[in-house]
């Protein structure tokens, strides 16, 4: 994996290319009054109907209510117990779903791989059936390895919420990150999106790509050679290799983080060229359309992705993420809890 | 699916629900309407239609109020139905409240809908309206003001239709499943 040269310029000029098959419907999705959730987990974006992900919007504009209260609790989760699972390191997630469960009455338990029985041998099915066993509901789990909440799912009684597997999906992310377009854009379906970064280890792209194509949103990712995989337009989105080639024709650009943790280096020549090409700067925000919506699912690395100035202004809505991304934890967190399937 | 009330029999309920709310509600001060989904907020916002035209310079706030999330039954149910928001967007400490729903059966609806409203705050009067009462009480609840009293059989359920959520008018009994 030394390929450092080809991080495209104008000049190689890609013109993104169209996936045949998954033409976009330009109506909204839409879900009847009587339609009934009936999912028990929540593990990917992949498996759920268009209307299932209406649905969990639809709930989640109900929760986003009961954080304008002055009690900001309701008692739909009272006596149950979310059991929060996390193998992997996580700050903004964690808190989210801490928070979420909390303002539904529920009482939650924190595992986290550092310094408890996995550093002592213990193997992933075997803490979540201890912890199971002192009667949790609902497990959200968030894993470095690609299918580990699936894995769980298929052994416990209890509902499974994916937060976040390897590099596969993280559904509440892109949940949210629609969500948000959803309420900044007025709609999903006929806009276009631009995902722009590390698309190959990123499950936060992937799960968009799911959601935003099943929305009937149009999906562009952007980023490298070396980050792109060309296998990804299997998923019903384009690709370009060249961020201004874009920026005039989307609606929202998510601009994903830099990963350093997930990969040793040596797939671009260095920060600054990848700044240069692929950041987010004033300049660039010039030529996008007036009303264009950046995010960013954080953290951010200020200056490589993004610069200070763009995810402070007035395009930005990186913090309306962390505050939808609240009422779409507790959407979950309930639904999954009334789902039996 | 038996018709029981007409079209006309269900606007005669509400007259009388609307005389009984105006009667005994204070005219002095704001008062504030809140329907319990879905078809009590379509009564509540034809209760304040009527207020607007008796009453013109009175101050009436309409709320509507999803109750799911504080029902006593959500972990016996199989599937969560859709949930809408709550919209009571202004202060209802120390108002006059009038609470509206359509068919009051086992009581435990108003009890979910209490519990909801003392998360809002604290109103210095709570009154219940409702169109039907068709007995069956589960809790000790009773309504204040009511538009039509009537006695159904236990196991049968009785269902308001509205012209704006059903696009017809009238009142069914219809077995339980």
């Amino acid at each position: 994996m030394a390929r450092k040269a080809p991080i495209s310029s104008k000049k190689r000029k890609s013109l993104p290319k169209r996936a045949a098959g998954h033409a976009a419907p330009n109506a909204e999705v839409t879900v009847e009054p009587d339609f009934v959730w009936t999912r028990k987990d929540l593990l990917g974006l992949d498996e759920l109907s268009p209307r299932e992900i209406v649905c969990l919007l639809e709930t989640a504009e109900s929760f986003k209510e009961v954080s304008t209260r002055s009690i900001k609790k309701v008692p739909a989760m009272r006596g149950k117990v979310v059991g929060l699972l996390f193998f992997e390191d996580s700050t903004r997630t964690r808190m989210s779903f801490e928070l979420a469960a909390s303002r539904l009455s529920a009482d939650s338990l924190l595992f986290t791989a550092k310094g408890s029985s996995v550093s002592k041998g213990e193997t992933t099915m075997d803490t979540v059936r201890n912890i199971e066993a002192m009667g949790v509901d609902v497990f959200v789990m968030r894993h470095g390895q690609s299918g580990a909440p699936h894995m769980v799912a298929r052994q416990v009684e209890a509902s499974v919420v994916n937060a976040g597997d390897g590099s596969h999906e993280h559904p509440t992310q892109a949940l949210l990150d629609i969500f948000t377009m959803r309420q900044r854009l007025g709609g999903i379906a006929g806009k276009k999106v631009a995902i722009v970064g590390d698309i190959a280890h990123s499950r936060v792209a992937r799960s968009n790509i799911l959601g935003l194509r099943k929305l009937g949103a149009e999906v562009v990712v952007v980023g490298p050679p070396t980050l792109v995989p060309n296998a990804i337009t299997a998923m019903g989105c384009s690709i370009s290799h060249c961020l201004d080639d874009v920026l005039g024709e989307v609606d929202a650009i998510n601009m994903l983080r830099i990963q350093f943790e997930r990969f040793g280096g040596g797939l671009f020549p260095s920060l600054r060229e990848y700044h240069k090409l692929y950041g987010m700067d004033a300049e660039r925000l010039k030529r996008c359309r007036r009303d264009v919506l950046i995010m960013h699912p954080g953290p951010i690395n200020r200056g490589v992705e993004i610069t200070t100035e763009v995810a402070d202004g007035p395009n930005s809505c990186i913090l309306q993420q962390v505050t939808n991304g609240l009422a779409i934890r507790m959407a979950v967190l309930y639904l999954v809890s009334q789902g039996r399937e | 699916m038996k018709k029981i009330l007409t079209a006309e029999q269900v606007d005669r309920a509400l007259s009388k629900l609307f005389k009984a709310v105006t009667a005994n509600m204070p005219k002095d001060a704001p008062i504030a309407i809140i329907g319990i989904r879905t078809r009590g907020e379509t009564l509540a916002r034809r209760l304040v239609e009527r207020l607007a035209a008796d009453y013109p310079k009175m101050q009436v706030d309409l709320g509507i109020l999803d109750i799911t999330f504080y029902r006593d039954d959500l972990s016996r149910r199989r599937g969560a139905p859709l949930v809408r928001a709550t919209e009571i967007d202004f202060d209802i400490d120390d108002r006059w409240m009038l609470l509206v729903d359509d068919v009051l059966q086992t009581g435990r609806s108003i009890r979910a809908a209490l519990d909801a409203i003392h998360d809002f705050g604290r109103p210095r009067i709570i009154r219940l309206g409702v169109l039907i009462d068709r007995g069956g009480r589960e809790v000790p609840i009773a309504a204040d003001y009511v538009g039509k009293t009537l006695s159904a059989p236990d196991g049968q359920r009785i269902q308001l239709k509205l012209k704006e959520n059903d696009g017809q008018e009238g009142a069914y009994i219809v077995k339980k499943a």
